[in-house]
Formats: C-alpha cells, structure tokens, sequence
C-alpha cells in the first residue's frame, strides 16, 4: 500500500521581497471574495537598532497534523483528507458555529459571505492534477515549495534536512506543516 | 525586540483581533448556567423533599434553555445548516458535548416536573391526569422522582461546566485556555439560579436560605478567578500577556469595577445587609447577582477573543 502524502510548504524567507503575488493569484485562482483573504503577507522586523532585520512571511492555513480547528468542530465539516493529509471544510456540514476560527492559532479562518467557514486548502484541486498551489506557481522570486514531506526525496523534505527553519508558534502544539527556512 | 509592521491580512471579524463573537455567545452561556443552576437547586429541593420555589422554577428551565439556544442560532452563520449538529456527534469537541447535553436535558427535567407535578402543581396535577396517555408517564417519574433527581444534578453539573469547557478547549485563546473557567461557570450559573429563587420567593427562611448560599457562591467564584488568574500569571508567555489584559491592561478598569465590584462584591454586600435584617427591595442583590452573572460571561468572550498566540 502506498504511504499516504503529508503535503507541506516551505518557504525561503531569505528570498520572500513580500510583493504579494501569491495573495493575488490565491484570490483569483479560489475566487476568494473581495475583502477576504486565504493568504498574507507579513513584514517582521526583529533586533534592536542598528542590528535590525526584516523578514516577509507569506502565511496561510498551517495544516496542522494536530489540528485543534479539526478537533473542536462538532459536526465535522472541518476534516483532515485522508489522502493528502491537507485540512478542509465541508461547506455542506458547516453550521457557521466559527468554533474553528475561534480555535486557531494563526487566525487563518474566516467566514464566507454565504456563511460557511473558509481558508486555504493548498489548492488541492490542482495539486490532485500534478499542479503546485497557485501561490507557489506564482512566486516571482521562486521561494515557495510544495511536496510531500513522505516522500524523502521530495523537494521540501530535502529543503527541511539542509536547511535551519522554523514554524510559526510552535508552542501551540499544533505541528504546523507551512515551514520558513531562515 | 520583534515587532509585527505590516500585514496585509484583514478578515472581516478576524483582523486586527478576533471578533467573531458578539451578544448572542455570552447570553447564551448565561442562559445555559442559569438552566444549569435551576435543574441542580429544583433537584436538591425534590432529594430533600422541599417544596419551595427552586421546585417551581424547574419548568421554566426548557424555556430559558429554548431562549439561549435561540441565541446561539442568531450566532450561527450558516443557520439553514444547524441540523447538522445533531447528525453527528464528535467527542473531541465540547460544542458537540453541548448540543447533545441541550437536547438529553430537556426530557429529564420535563419527567421530573411530572414527576412532581401532584405536589407542587395540583390544578396542572388534576388536568394531567385527565390525559390518559400521561398517567403512566407521570406513574413512572413518580416513582423514579429520587432517580430523576439525580440525573438531573448530573445533567444540571455537566451542562454548567460545559458552558465554561467550550471556551476553555480553546488553545489559541489564552485567556480562556484554562479548565478552571469551567467550574467557575458552573458556580457563576448555580449563584444566578440561587438569586432567580431568592427574588421569587416569598418566605422570609426561604429568601435568607438562598442568600447564604449566594454568598458562598460568590465566595467560591471570587476564589476560582483569582485562582485563574494565579494560573495565567504564573503561565507561559501568551497566558502571562492573557493576564496583563486584566493587570493594567485595557480591560482593567472592566474587570475590576464591573466584574469583580459590580457583579461581585456588591451583591455578596446587599445580601449580607440583607440577612442582618435591613430593609431592602427584595429584588435588589438578587437583581445584581444575575446582572454580575451576565456582565461576566460578556467579559470572558470578549477577554478571550482579544488574546492570542501570534498577536497581530
């Protein structure tokens, strides 16, 4: 039998210039309402002056392996695909209740003008179609990667054994699967 | 030194702190306690054979539950979908927990009123039993009233820390991220009941009885909070941020004079004067328990969804 996938993204943070191409073409591949956004960019300044340095981080929905949006749904609309291991939402059995929102560490949620909740799925239905996310296929600067962490020769397990990164608040125990190399 | 510049992230009641909650969460929670509160006294008053007003409150408990539970609906966003709450049930989460709880509830407490019904209720008593399909019905919760009873505390417990336990499940959230906020829910949901009672009640033993208990309550809820902040202070980074919310922070001022004096220390005052015999309206303390009760709640959504892990 084969292994299942635990698709995973890695992003360079050395080579992010934050111009926001992956927020756009994420908006225009899922149709994402105006005002609403299932990617972001944040500008993170760190250090004390004149030591200081900047990062960009474009930042999503970590599908988590322990995802606690997963866990507080009390209908089970918020799921882990089974295939892929990519988190989603049925928009048939969600109640709106925003449990999910509410319990997620990176505020990565939101809810449709239709009422249901949303957020970023690693454009599966492309990847299902051998196709990298759309973010990742526009990255001007080639700073995105996606791939199966299974797979040991995959790009982004390669990338996580020569690399340094890091996950955004670990602490919350929630075993992120978006990765930065720093 | 780290500081978060920009973000080009604006989610409509996600961004800049969350804010998905409003009015509908808190009264809800309030409702669910205050039910919680008048199933546990009605229950104890039916153990110890009491007839009294905690008895006579217990039908009225579907109808505060139906109330919180239209709260909660108002919440939803997806309303047309709320059915489907009740095609699963998901053991890992407490909202699931909840609306099961709501439902087993309600069947318990209407057989245990009817079970009841002969001693506190005789005219509801005599056209209940012109029914013939409720004789038996009310044959059997007679019997089991003791039984009843004590599912009902089991029930009323469950169904008061669960109000709390929603929030507490919460990880991303650090100020609610804390399983004492399921007891002190529980105490905050009994304290309301017991006030509920104390206001309806017109024998003077009967007001004082559930003014003494008011107070320990209250004792007990002022316990459990400084507790919770004991915890939150001592805690990892996010609690200890969570903490300063109320330590000099912006909702200071909010906790220390509406929560803690208001909703507090104040009816824990008037009902003391109250039991040294000063006259008072017989409304007031109890007036400000369910006040405090509901300001509580209000503060603890709102406390909540203003904390977090990554903080922008």
């Amino acid at each position: 039998m084969a292994l299942k996938k635990r698709y995973a993204m890695v992003i360079d943070t050395a080579l992010c210039i934050g111009c926001g191409d992956c927020v756009v073409a994420c908006k225009t591949e899922n149709e994402v309402p105006e005002g609403l956004s299932r990617d972001w960019v944040v500008e993170r300044l760190s250090g004390e002056f004149p030591d200081l340095s900047l990062q960009y981080r474009s930042e999503r929905c970590n599908h988590c392996s322990n995802a606690p949006c997963v866990s507080v749904c009390p209908t089970g609309a918020s799921f882990v695909d089974e295939e892929s291991n990519v988190v989603l939402v049925d928009p048939s059995l969600c109640t709106g209740c925003k449990s999910c929102v509410a319990s997620c560490p990176y505020d990565a949620r939101f809810v449709m003008p239709e009422g249901y909740v949303s957020k970023c799925t690693f454009c599966l239905h492309r990847v299902r179609e051998g196709l990298d996310p759309a973010c990742v296929a526009a990255c001007p600067t080639r700073c995105m990667h996606f791939g199966d962490l299974n797979d040991p020769d995959s790009e982004v397990s390669r990338l996580l054994k020569r690399r340094k990164y890091e996950v955004i608040a670990p602490q919350a125990g929630t075993e992120p699967n978006v990765f930065y190399l720093v | 030194m780290e500081e978060q510049i920009i973000t080009n992230k604006l989610n409509a009641h996600i961004d800049p702190v969350l804010d998905v909650w409003q009015w509908q969460v808190p009264v809800y929670l309030f409702l669910g306690g205050l039910a919680a509160g008048l199933l546990i006294l009605g229950a104890i008053g039916v153990l110890r054979k009491r007839s009294g007003a905690a008895q006579r409150w217990l039908p009225a408990v579907p109808v505060v539950l139906a109330v919180g539970m239209l709260a909660l609906f108002l919440d939803l966003e997806h309303k047309l979908y709320v059915w489907r709450f009740y095609t699963a049930f998901r053991i890992t989460s407490p909202m699931s927990w909840g609306a099961w709880i709501l439902i087993l509830v309600i069947p318990v407490n209407v057989l245990l009123v009817l079970g009841t019904l002969r001693a506190n209720w005789p005219s509801w008593s005599r056209r209940a039993d012109a029914q013939p399909w409720l004789r038996p019905v009310i044959s059997f919760a007679e019997t089991h009233a003791d039984v009843l009873a004590k599912w009902t505390i089991g029930m009323g417990v469950a169904l008061g820390i669960y109000t709390g336990i929603l929030l507490s499940a919460y990880v991303a959230r650090p100020f609610w991220n804390t399983s004492i906020l399921g007891l002190v829910f529980l105490a905050s949901g009994v304290s309301s009941a017991a006030a509920l009672v104390q206001a309806s009640s017109r024998e003077h033993a009967e007001q004082h009885r559930y003014a003494r208990l008011d107070m320990r309550l209250i004792m007990v809820e002022l316990l459990l909070i400084g507790l919770m902040v004991v915890s939150m202070v001592y805690g990892a980074e996010p609690q200890r941020r969570a903490a300063d919310l109320i330590l000099g922070g912006a909702l200071t001022m909010y906790f220390w004079i509406f929560v803690v004096m208001i909703g507090l220390l104040l009816p824990f005052f008037l009902e003391s004067v109250h039991l040294r015999g000063k006259s008072l309206p017989r409304f007031l303390a109890p007036a400000f328990v369910l006040a405090g009760g509901l300001i509580f709640r209000f503060f603890i959504v709102e406390a909540g969804q203003l904390t977090s892990w990554i903080g922008y």
